[in-house]
């Protein structure tokens, strides 16, 4: 018979039973019974527009303007056209690299149009979309894919890792998930400062088996920072299918574990998107609380250039899910069904993106590399002599031979 | 092992308070002597190898050196001071840095496990959360990847993070971190981002600690590009070290030793602010060139009064800043001795000895009288037993022979 602390008896005497252990009372039960890894019935999904674009009956969401709407729609063509077109030089030997977030393009602008300017992004790799709501030109763009010395990151990073800090776009590293305990400490930074702001991570379903993503939700619950956690469950993470990443219901489950308020959300629904965010935003700053929002969706396009998915999943499949599940046409119905939009403005908007696309290749491939110095400098503030003498060896080099070095860097 | 230990160096003032710009050199007529050169209130204090440079040119041997940087000679280095300066252990040296820094600047914050209320493992961090508040001095959960990368986050907008690692080997769990973000994001970012975090905690072979609680981390982190590393072994670098370490815009990683936390020292009470650039001259000499940092700085003095009752000379130099080396200071040492011992605690392989040979050897082959001699620790993971981990320490008698045969 245990006694709680202050000598009080259990209250078995009055049917119900609760004892005190570190973190609280917990009820006990007589009989043995298993808590199952995963329940039949998934947690359900919010989505408000249905796959023709039509409000679903007994939908809330925020009614968007048609400014915004508008905007956002035609971000997310932008977007798809980036993807193309960039997609296509990569092909062509023009860049090295490129990865498309095709099929993604609701999560990526809808997300975007729902925070402030002052909210902190650490994106994963696939949120060029967030970039280009913020403001980012396509000539930016096409610069960092360049590496060319007017890439704001001095062409230190492969293409399609942007970073901007006017719009507060933290640079993309290429390793997976360790953004989201960036955007922890961020947000633990915004809370210190009282700022009306919070913190924004992406990362996929392959991302949220990292160490980082665990502890990282479990920071933010703890320290209650002001930061969501954006998962794009896009179904594989290379040739990973997600049966093979975990056996949990998705990711929306283990917010729920971490104490952190979760909602599994339609990715390829703008509006869905839109709104949820919004909802976290508000909750994150008002309340200083994380929030995960996991988006069910498709990777419609390879991992990245370097990959050809249809060696590990059926070609139809990838064909059906580009086509019948569209998330850039599916709100294109809804704002064709609220007057403002029409075929007419589509077709300019298609050919003024590619000519203004394939212009801002030419000129990004035809600017110079960034300088030999620009190697050596940002490694710290000042260069400690070690880089000095390091750079003065390699310039000397450079100039004793210089027909074994490119012609369009400068020494 | 808590030794009474008058901290010493070359005490040199310098115009600029700007730790990084080593161009900014004292003008020949100041004297070793003097010390304040105020600047915001602060002083900077340097050991500046040009001061030998200076002696030489004036064919004067070292009395003027003698009589500052002597240990012996009593009374504080601070010499020009009427202060007596205050008594402290190092680890509270190390606490005293933290406080003025975080009192100094709203943005200094400080997390890791158990720093808060319960004041750190090594008490480093005593009563701040109760003077600073939870928010600042940030008790984590037990995820070093994730906190150190939370660290990065939270420097990348604006604060200067301190982040403690309860003991250094746990921070090989922050290793991706530490490598790919803290060390480069400055550089990938096109200098858009940068990342003004320290990070610090005691490593080293302890008192049979075992062998994961006894890893040099500072072998393994060297590499990094865009850190910063240096190792404090008194209560003066200490806190000089670590106020430095927080000012600076670079990470940088400052190494402890967990056997040097109850040295006792006495300390200035004003304001300083050491380079973190820079080795210090703990005694200097004439036959051989004795590099060494941290824990084993105190073998080498112990073997160093060995020595000279046999009659060497020898020149000991605590190097302090293990990324970058201060070649200007070791040149000069291996220039004046030709011979050179270092003497560290880490492992033969790929330790901090292995490339300060190889940068020595490079530099300064011409100088040298003889090849440069390494005392490591054995290539082994540190055993239990007493006796077998004292084996795998360098001891003074060791050092004492490796110095009979340099010199022979």
């Amino acid at each position: 018979m245990n006694l709680n602390r202050d000598g009080d008896t259990l209250m078995t005497l009055m049917g119900t039973t609760g004892i005190d252990f570190p973190g609280g009372t917990v009820d006990f039960i007589p009989e043995m019974k298993f808590i199952y890894g995963s329940d039949k019935e998934r947690i359900p999904c919010y989505r408000v527009l249905d796959d023709n674009g039509q409000p679903i009956a007994d939908h809330n969401f925020v009614q968007v303007s048609e400014e915004v709407a508008v905007k956002m729609y035609t971000d997310m063509v932008t977007l798809r056209s980036m993807d193309t077109i960039f997609y296509e030089a990569q092909r062509q030997g023009r860049i090295s690299f490129y990865v498309t977030a095709i099929g993604e393009e609701a999560i990526n602008v809808a997300s975007a149009a729902a925070l402030a300017m002052d909210d902190v992004v650490f994106p994963q790799y696939r949120e060029a979309g967030v970039l280009l709501w913020r403001g980012f030109t396509l000539q930016e763009f096409a610069n960092q894919l360049f590496s060319n010395k007017y890439d704001n990151g001095k062409g230190r990073q492969m293409p399609a890792h942007y970073g901007s800090n006017k719009h507060n776009y933290v640079t993309i590293a290429s390793t997976i998930a360790t953004q989201i305990s960036h955007a922890v400490g961020a947000a633990y930074s915004l809370k210190m400062d009282k700022k009306d702001a919070c913190a924004v991570t992406y990362f996929g379903d392959g991302g949220s088996s990292e160490g980082d993503f665990h502890a990282a939700l479990n920071f933010a619950a703890v320290m209650e920072a002001p930061v969501i956690f954006i998962c794009r469950n896009n179904g594989w993470a290379i040739s990973t299918p997600i049966s093979d990443q975990f056996r949990s219901d998705g990711v929306v489950v283990k917010g729920q574990a971490y104490g952190v308020r979760s909602i599994r959300v339609d990715g390829n629904d703008a509006l869905a998107i839109f709104s949820a965010v919004q909802a976290a935003r508000k909750m994150a700053v008002t309340e200083d609380r994380p929030i995960l929002i996991e988006a069910l969706t498709y990777r419609v396009g390879h991992h990245s250039t370097s990959d050809d998915s249809t060696k590990y999943r059926p070609a139809n499949e990838i064909e059906w899910w580009r086509v019948a599940r569209d998330p850039v046409a599916r709100f294109r119905k809804w704002i064709e069904n609220n007057g403002w939009w029409n075929d007419r403005a589509e077709s300019e908007l298609i050919n003024n993106l590619r000519q203004r696309l394939l212009h801002t290749i030419q000129v990004a491939e035809s600017v110079e590399k960034p300088p030999l110095a620009d190697a050596f400098s940002d490694v710290y503030d000042i260069p400690p002599s070690n880089l000095r003498e390091q750079e003065q060896w390699l310039k000397e080099i450079v100039k004793e031979q210089p027909q074994e070095y490119p012609a369009n860097i400068s020494v | 092992m808590a030794t009474l230990f008058q901290g010493l160096g070359l005490v040199t003032p310098l115009s600029s308070s700007n730790s990084f710009e080593s161009n900014k050199l004292l003008h020949p007529s100041r004297t070793c002597r003097s010390i304040s050169e105020r600047k915001d209130g602060i002083f900077v204090v340097r050991s500046d190898a040009r001061v030998s440079q200076l002696l030489k040119r004036r064919a004067r041997t070292h009395d003027l050196l003698v009589t500052n940087a002597v240990a012996t000679q009593g009374g504080s280095f601070v010499a020009s001071t009427s202060k007596p300066g205050h008594e402290l252990l190092l680890f509270e040296a190390l606490r005293e840095g933290l406080e003025e820094e975080m009192e100094r600047d709203p943005c200094v914050c400080v997390m890791g496990e158990d720093v808060g209320h319960y004041g750190g493992s090594y008490k480093v961090t005593k009563d701040l959360a109760t003077k600073f508040g939870d928010l600042r001095v940030l008790d984590t959960p037990i995820a070093e990847n994730s906190f150190t990368g939370m660290g990065i986050g939270a420097a990348m907008t604006g604060l200067r993070p301190v982040v403690e690692g309860m003991n250094m080997g746990f921070l090989l769990l922050a290793f991706n971190q530490i490598s790919n973000n803290c060390g480069m994001l400055h550089y990938t970012s096109g200098g858009q981002f940068k990342i003004p975090i320290v990070i610090r905690g005691p490593g080293g072979v302890g008192r049979q600690l075992g062998a994961e609680h006894s890893q040099r981390l500072e072998s393994y982190f060297q590499s990094i590009p865009g850190i910063q590393m240096v190792a404090c072994s008194t209560p003066y670098n200490a806190k000089g070290l670590m106020k430095a370490a927080i000012r600076s815009e670079n990470p940088v990683i400052l190494f402890e030793h967990v056997l040097l936390y109850n040295l006792k020292e006495r300390i200035p009470d004003e304001e300083y602010v050491l380079s973190l650039e820079e080795a210090e001259m703990v005694r200097p000499g004439e036959h051989v060139t004795i590099l060494t940092y941290s824990r084993m700085r105190y073998h080498v003095m112990q073997a160093a009064k060995t020595l000279v009752n046999k009659g060497y000379d020898p020149e000991v130099i605590d190097i302090r800043s293990l990324k970058p080396f201060d070649l200007h200071t070791i040149g000069n040492s291996v220039k004046k001795t030709h011979r050179v011992l270092i003497v560290e605690e880490c492992m033969r392989t790929g330790g901090i000895g292995a490339s300060l040979t190889a940068a020595i050897t490079e530099n300064f082959h011409d100088y040298l009288d003889a090849p440069v001699v390494c005392l490591s620790s054995q290539d082994v993971p540190t055993p239990y037993a007493g006796t077998l981990e004292e084996w795998t320490v360098v001891q003074p008698p060791q050092i004492v022979t490796a110095v009979e045969q340099l010199c022979q």
